[in-house]
């Protein structure tokens, strides 16, 4: 089988603005070619990743950038549409159904993926913010950590965004920030959540081959994991730890030949301040309850290992941008190509992106 | 007469397969386990909160009925471990609702 490796990455600033989803695609597209050597009649299979109800937007993403692929069609998964995409590129190449995929994706700030409208034993409270609050007591309750822990989260994910161009959040906060935000429920400030954005991201991926003759740094998706462990919130096992981001990681990390403490540099899915201790514990990259010291030790440090273009707390939401929006991160940090975000020496990085109170998830562990 | 026709008129009843007599939820017609048919269980169900929060001043929490869990308001300060019954119950404008007491 093939290795499978990241030869062009292209992304947008992510905006609130009022933009069809056609338009919004096709600039992560445009930027990716731009920037890169890739000849656009390499690509024969596109992917779109998102949860827009606009229909048939591969082919139109294929007919507006002058592309010409066999296989077009859009993968939908609600937050973790994106690295869903991109492991489907993955297997399309690792077959032989194609030798070079375009996988992008756009989502608008009034996505209607932001809610599950299936899942009913939410009862009446199906937004988003009800799970995080759930999520947030739990955690906070079973590992006796106070609500001025969690706010470093956001705190550390807020300055780290300053840096980087394409983010929503240019503004860095301190704990008394974000325990001063508006209280959204008693669990969770305006300051620890992620907000929904209009953005778009994109990957050319390709064969070994393909990738050495489209570009001079190819990074290699040498892990893949993924679980779903249901699709209903009130199925979790847990509420205070994310059992589909612990199977994905070790199974990626046992594909890629690797531990815990060999990840130099992550993104993880920081929907909400809590999200990202329990993936950091869940992963295996520090013990359970040791998260939130962990992010204090990082922002304490200035160590930017963890959500270093600013996670989706700094970064913006745009849900079926993100996980490939993730990649293209952890693919410029292993280039050392992200400017004042880099993080010295990384030669091994992970992506953790997930959907619905991390009911499935997704783990790709990438490297130079 | 299903989940949804008996929540409708107010009544909130558990599903389980009429085969193997696991409980089905979230409600579907077919149990997920054999795929048998589904049918509503009787009984004044007792559940357990497993969590809680607040939003705007109304409580809501993660009850659980054994294997049944739902997200639910509640009108006083609930605890984690209290017992409770389903109060109120139905649907509006197509969401279900719930509430414990």
């Amino acid at each position: 089988m093939t290795r499978v490796g990241i030869a062009a990455c292209g992304i947008i600033p992510f905006t609130r603005d009022d933009q069809s989803i056609e338009s919004v695609l096709l600039e992560s597209v445009v930027d990716l070619f731009e920037g890169s050597d890739a000849d656009r009649g390499s690509v024969d299979a596109v992917l779109v990743s998102t949860n827009s109800n606009s229909k048939y937007l591969a082919p139109i993403l294929s007919e507006t950038a002058g592309l010409g692929p066999n296989i077009a069609h859009t993968v939908e998964n609600l937050c973790n549409s994106g690295t869903n995409a991109m492991v489907s590129g993955y297997s399309y190449i690792a077959s032989g159904l194609a030798d070079v995929v375009l996988v992008s994706g756009a989502e608008r700030y009034d996505s209607p993926g932001q809610v599950l409208e299936w899942d009913r034993s939410r009862g009446g409270f199906k937004h988003p913010i009800f799970w995080a609050s759930i999520l947030a007591r739990s955690y906070k309750r079973r590992f006796s950590i106070s609500e001025e822990q969690l706010a470093m989260v956001p705190v550390k994910n807020h300055r780290h965004a300053r840096d980087n161009p394409n983010a929503m959040s240019k503004k860095a906060c301190t704990i008394q920030d974000v325990i001063e935000s508006k209280r959204v429920t008693d669990d969770i400030r305006l300051l620890e959540c992620s907000r929904p954005c209009t953005g778009s991201a994109s990957v050319l991926l390709a064969s070994e081959d393909a990738a050495k003759r489209l570009s001079k740094e190819p990074v290699w998706i040498a892990g893949i994991g993924q679980k779903t462990a249901s699709a209903g919130f009130t199925k979790s096992e847990s509420f205070s730890s994310l059992e589909s981001t612990r199977i994905a990681a070790d199974v990626a990390l046992r594909m890629a030949g690797h531990a815990p403490k060999d990840i130099d540099v992550a993104e993880v899915h920081d929907a909400f301040s809590v999200c990202e201790p329990m993936a950091l514990e869940s992963m295996g990259l520090c013990g359970p309850g040791g998260g939130a010291g962990m992010v204090r030790d990082m922002y304490d440090t200035e160590n930017r290992m963890i959500n270093p273009r600013g996670g989706l707390i700094g970064s913006g939401h745009p849900l079926g941008a993100t996980g490939i929006a993730q990649a293209v991160e952890i693919t410029q940090q292993l280039r050392a190509d992200a400017g004042s975000r880099q993080v010295g020496g990384a030669r091994t990085g992970l992506v953790h992106n997930m959907s619905a109170a991390g009911t499935s998830s997704t783990v790709l562990v990438l490297e130079r | 007469m299903t989940f949804e026709s008996e929540l409708a008129e107010g009544r909130f009843r558990i599903p389980e397969c009429a085969s193997c007599k696991k409980t089905v939820w979230p409600p579907t017609p077919y149990c997920s386990r054999c795929l048998g048919p589904v049918r509503l269980s009787d009984g004044d169900h007792t559940g357990t909160i497993a969590e809680f929060s607040r939003k705007d001043g109304e409580y809501f929490c993660m009850v659980e009925f054994g294997d049944v869990r739902i997200l639910a308001g509640i009108r006083d300060a609930p605890k984690v471990g209290q017992k409770v019954g389903i109060c109120r119950c139905g649907i509006s404008n197509g969401d279900y609702f719930f509430e414990v007491q």
